[in-house]
């Protein structure tokens, strides 16, 4: 089929022709990059924390008219209060290890700092320098949390150490995950070497590195050490504590029921809210939940933005159709076949949507550009791209066919009738 | 006549229902998507104080040097507690407050309940005349309670209603962390979102409010840690919260009232003598790089209202913007395909304007129809909101008759706008030419 009275036909009625390519390209544009922001949003879910996730809880408890952690002596016995805690906890029957924590990853509460390694380094030096997030944990951490040690030795009993929450002591041992250690010992020969926390001037030797951990915040101000985690073998006082707990398989609702009144029979002065213990799938489904959310109202839109390009093509075809209704008879007369009529019409609307996808591919550029100015934005990757020019066009495809075949089934006597 | 014209729409719009149905489908759902996303900004992006919030001014002050400052030479967002103090001695502003976050606990009178957590701040009294804090009860506390540490406390209407069943609590005590404090005044359902007084510790909305405010230095006495973020380039060379106050590290939101051009320049170049003389005293080794914003542009650089928000806003505008395309497509083929009744029309002698009146009524029908479904359709998109958004943002946006209005206008106009090119393009039917064709 020759595309030269095709052209010629379009040129009769320019402004549908344009309004419908106009469509497709806006079309194109922004499902391009709403399917990118979705994309983006589904592999952020899920990126596997490096925690074992299930039977996981965590319980956040505050007392009351609690020794202030500022003396040696309030620290003393808010170690002794914490102490009692982890025994009760460890003691019910449907728990399997507790370790005291100040935070988890995908929870918004972050101790960061800097890792480094040369003694006494500034916060600005950047050469040997890794931003961290720190966990201050104990021996059991591992079999409760559930990460994997890939070098050295997890923490015994003898490396944990207690402080004040706003204290600095050294801390003689540290674990680092794999990404930090690679960062710092690119030669991959961590274990035993000594790095320097906060610009401190005591060395703390690693004595482990796991495979992976997130650090807290989920933000995007920690992308670039968002796997930079160290752990470090200290209880830390405060008026509150964390508890992270792993529940035997299966028990995880039993734990967690028992464990508020568990703790008031230890200690009733103390808060324990609603939100003091919470399983770690309710912590993923909060930190997420602006994420889930966004890539739905992305999908809810694309959807509709793809009906109404589709019903809008159906329309001014079938107006189109309509309108040549005795032309189309002529062909018919003649010769042509019904599937020529129908070939016609599908190859018009490829045309038109191809024109269209064209100005479309632009305009997504320029959109994706804009937004990668103004919010934080990624680059379009070309797949998404040629992913949208194949989905307007099927769709115009898809839309076209109703039409085209209600302009395949006009009888060539409809040449001879109307004039 | 116009009833006329309504009565022609009416009937054109039932000869061919399919197209009619598509059009205001297509308008119902491209105003309705970009009337729940205007929602949701409107309610984030709106000025949380209007009447007062070009008076309301956020300092800055620089204490870090270029160890410090983010790459955009601006300094902390937060001030650490010597200049904090010395900002509030010094009292330059007509009303100010340096603040902190604390999330105390509160123990009940009766043994048998269990204490609870609350959020709230510790505040200097000038804190409540200069956001003009409505209260329910009483009111807040003087300038010499600050002075004396007072025991005082104001509390959230919340609170007052789970400890004193709401009734006029003036006078009585709370156990705030095992310290009894007299309360001196009731708020009145206050929680302004965005939380503008603190922005950097309530990341700006926060759907739990501030139920608990003690005079600053009362708290600082008691030893009540703050709870919201701790910044430091160094750490901090004493230990415990005593060691944070002589520390350099910011914590602490700072808000002053300057009422007009002369007083607001007048700060600043009080800001930056201070500065000065911290540099002459050795204790900053760099030039004063202080900033003095108002609430707007303080929100505004504090990034409140998330991306996120602004972009679905965006997206919501470009659905529009296809919808309205797409209907002036199907306008465009819906009136041409009465070319011949037009040209009847004209060849009786209907003048152009009568051409355009009659289309552009039959363009506001059919906005007017996406209109009321747009409506609908934004009813059930605001009340679900919540399923998408993050809870404290999904809670703000709330449905009134400005939005319900505002959905109206916008189809309508919309449509008719759309209308415009398929109207001028049925006014332009040659009469002459359609008559001969049948």
């Amino acid at each position: 089929m020759k595309l030269h009275p095709m052209i010629a036909a379009l040129r009769k009625h320019k402004a549908g022709v344009v309004l419908i390519a106009l469509q497709i390209a806006l079309t194109l544009a922004i499902v391009c990059n709403a399917i990118f922001i979705i994309g983006q949003r589904i592999s952020r879910v899920n990126r596997p924390t490096g925690l074992d996730e299930s039977n996981l809880f965590l319980v956040s408890q505050q007392w009351v008219g609690a020794p202030s952690a500022d003396s040696a002596d309030g620290v003393a016995k808010l170690d002794a209060m914490q102490k009692e805690d982890l025994v009760a906890l460890r003691n019910l029957p449907s728990v399997a290890s507790v370790a005291p924590i100040n935070s988890l990853p995908l929870l918004n509460s972050s101790w960061i700092g800097s890792v480094s390694l040369k003694p006494d380094a500034k916060f600005s030096d950047k050469a040997g320098n890794a931003r961290t997030a720190y966990y201050f944990t104990d021996e059991q951490a591992m079999s409760t949390l559930g990460v994997k040690l890939v070098a050295g030795r997890w923490f015994n009993a003898g490396d944990v150490q207690h402080q004040g929450f706003r204290d600095n002591p050294p801390h003689p041992v540290v674990i680092v995950t794999k990404a930090m250690a690679d960062k710092l010992f690119p030669a991959g020969d961590a274990v035993g070497k000594a790095v320097y926390a906060d610009g401190s001037s005591s060395p703390s030797t690693i004595v482990g590195v796991v495979a992976r951990l997130q650090v807290p915040a989920t933000g995007s101000w920690v992308n670039d050490f968002a796997w930079n985690a160290t752990l470090i073998p200290t209880r830390l006082n405060s008026n509150g504590s964390r508890y992270a707990v792993r529940a035997k398989p299966g028990q995880l609702e039993a734990a967690m029921k028992a464990v508020a009144p568990t703790l008031y029979r230890v200690n009733p002065l103390r808060v324990l809210d609603d939100d003091s213990v919470k399983s770690f799938a309710d912590i993923r489904a909060k930190a997420y939940r602006a994420d889930v959310g966004m890539a739905i109202l992305m999908g809810v839109i694309c959807l509709v933005l793809l009906s109404v390009t589709a019903a809008g093509i159906v329309g001014l075809t079938s107006f189109w159709v309509g309108q040549r209704h005795r032309q189309i008879g002529v062909r018919r007369a003649l010769g042509a076949r019904k599937v020529d009529i129908l070939h016609y019409f599908q190859l018009e609307n490829l045309l038109i949507a191809g024109s269209g996808a064209l100005i479309g591919i632009g305009l997504a550029l320029a959109l994706n550009l804009w937004l990668m100015r103004h919010y934080e934005m990624d680059r379009l990757p070309l797949p998404y791209t040629l992913i949208g020019v194949l989905a307007v066009l099927v769709l115009g495809q898809c839309a076209v066919f109703v039409p085209a075949r209600r302009a395949s089934n006009v009888p060539p006597v409809t040449a001879t009738r109307a004039v | 006549m116009f009833a006329y014209y309504m009565e022609l729409a009416l009937r054109s719009l039932k000869r061919s229902p399919g197209l009619t149905t598509l059009m205001v489908l297509a308008i119902g759902f491209g105003v309705a998507a970009s009337m729940t996303s205007w929602s949701v900004f409107r309610a984030v992006s709106g000025d949380p104080i209007p009447w007062k919030s070009a008076k309301l001014f956020v300092p800055q002050i620089d204490n870090w040097g270029s160890n410090g400052r983010s790459s955009d030479g601006e300094p902390p967002n937060a001030m650490d507690y010597a200049d904090a103090m010395a900002l509030m001695r010094q009292h330059r502003a007509k009303l100010q407050s340096a603040m902190y976050q604390i999330s105390p606990s509160i123990v009940p009178a009766e043994a048998s309940r269990h204490p609870v957590n609350v959020g709230g701040h510790a505040v200097y009294g000038e804190f409540f005349p200069m956001l003009d804090v409505p209260f329910k009860y009483g009111s807040g506390w003087s300038a010499s309670d600050d002075a004396n540490r007072a025991q005082v406390v104001v509390i959230g209407s919340k609170l007052n209603q789970k400890l004193f069943g709401g009734a006029n609590s003036v006078g009585r005590s709370v156990n705030i962390e095992g310290h009894d404090y007299r309360v001196v005044g009731v708020l009145d359902h206050w929680n302004p979102q965005p939380r503008y007084y603190d922005v950097v510790n309530s990341g700006g909305f926060n759907s739990q409010s501030d139920d608990v405010f003690l005079p600053f230095q009362t708290a600082i006495q008691a030893n009540i840690q703050n709870d919201g973020n701790t910044n430091c380039y160094a750490v901090p060379k004493e230990p415990g919260f005593v060691g944070l106050q002589h520390s350099e590290c910011v914590w602490i939101a700072f808000m002053v009232e300057l009422d007009d051009a002369a007083a607001v320049s007048a700060y600043r170049s009080y800001l930056d003598g201070y500065a000065k003389e911290q540099q002459q005293a050795g204790r900053f080794g760099w030039a004063p790089n202080n900033r003095l914003r108002d609430l707007p542009a303080w929100l505004d650089n504090q990034h409140v209202v998330p991306s996120d928000t602004k972009v679905s806003l965006l997206v919501a505008l470009g659905l529009l913007l296809v919808c309205l395309v797409n209907t002036i497509g199907l306008l465009l083929a819906k009136f041409l395909r009465r070319s011949g009744e037009i040209g009847v029309r004209r060849a009786l002698g209907a003048p152009r304007r009568a051409i355009y009146l009659q289309f552009l009524t039959e363009a506001g029908m059919v906005g007017a129809a996406g209109g009321v479904l747009g409506l609908l359709l934004t009813c059930a998109g605001v009340a679900s909101v919540g399923w998408v958004m993050p809870k404290d943002i999904a809670s703000l946006a709330r449905l009134d008759v400005s939005l319900l209005v505002l959905t109206l206008l916008v189809a309508v106009l919309a449509t008719m706008l759309a209308g415009l090119y398929p109207t001028w393009r049925a006014s332009r039917v040659q009469p002459a030419w359609q008559l001969k064709s049948n």
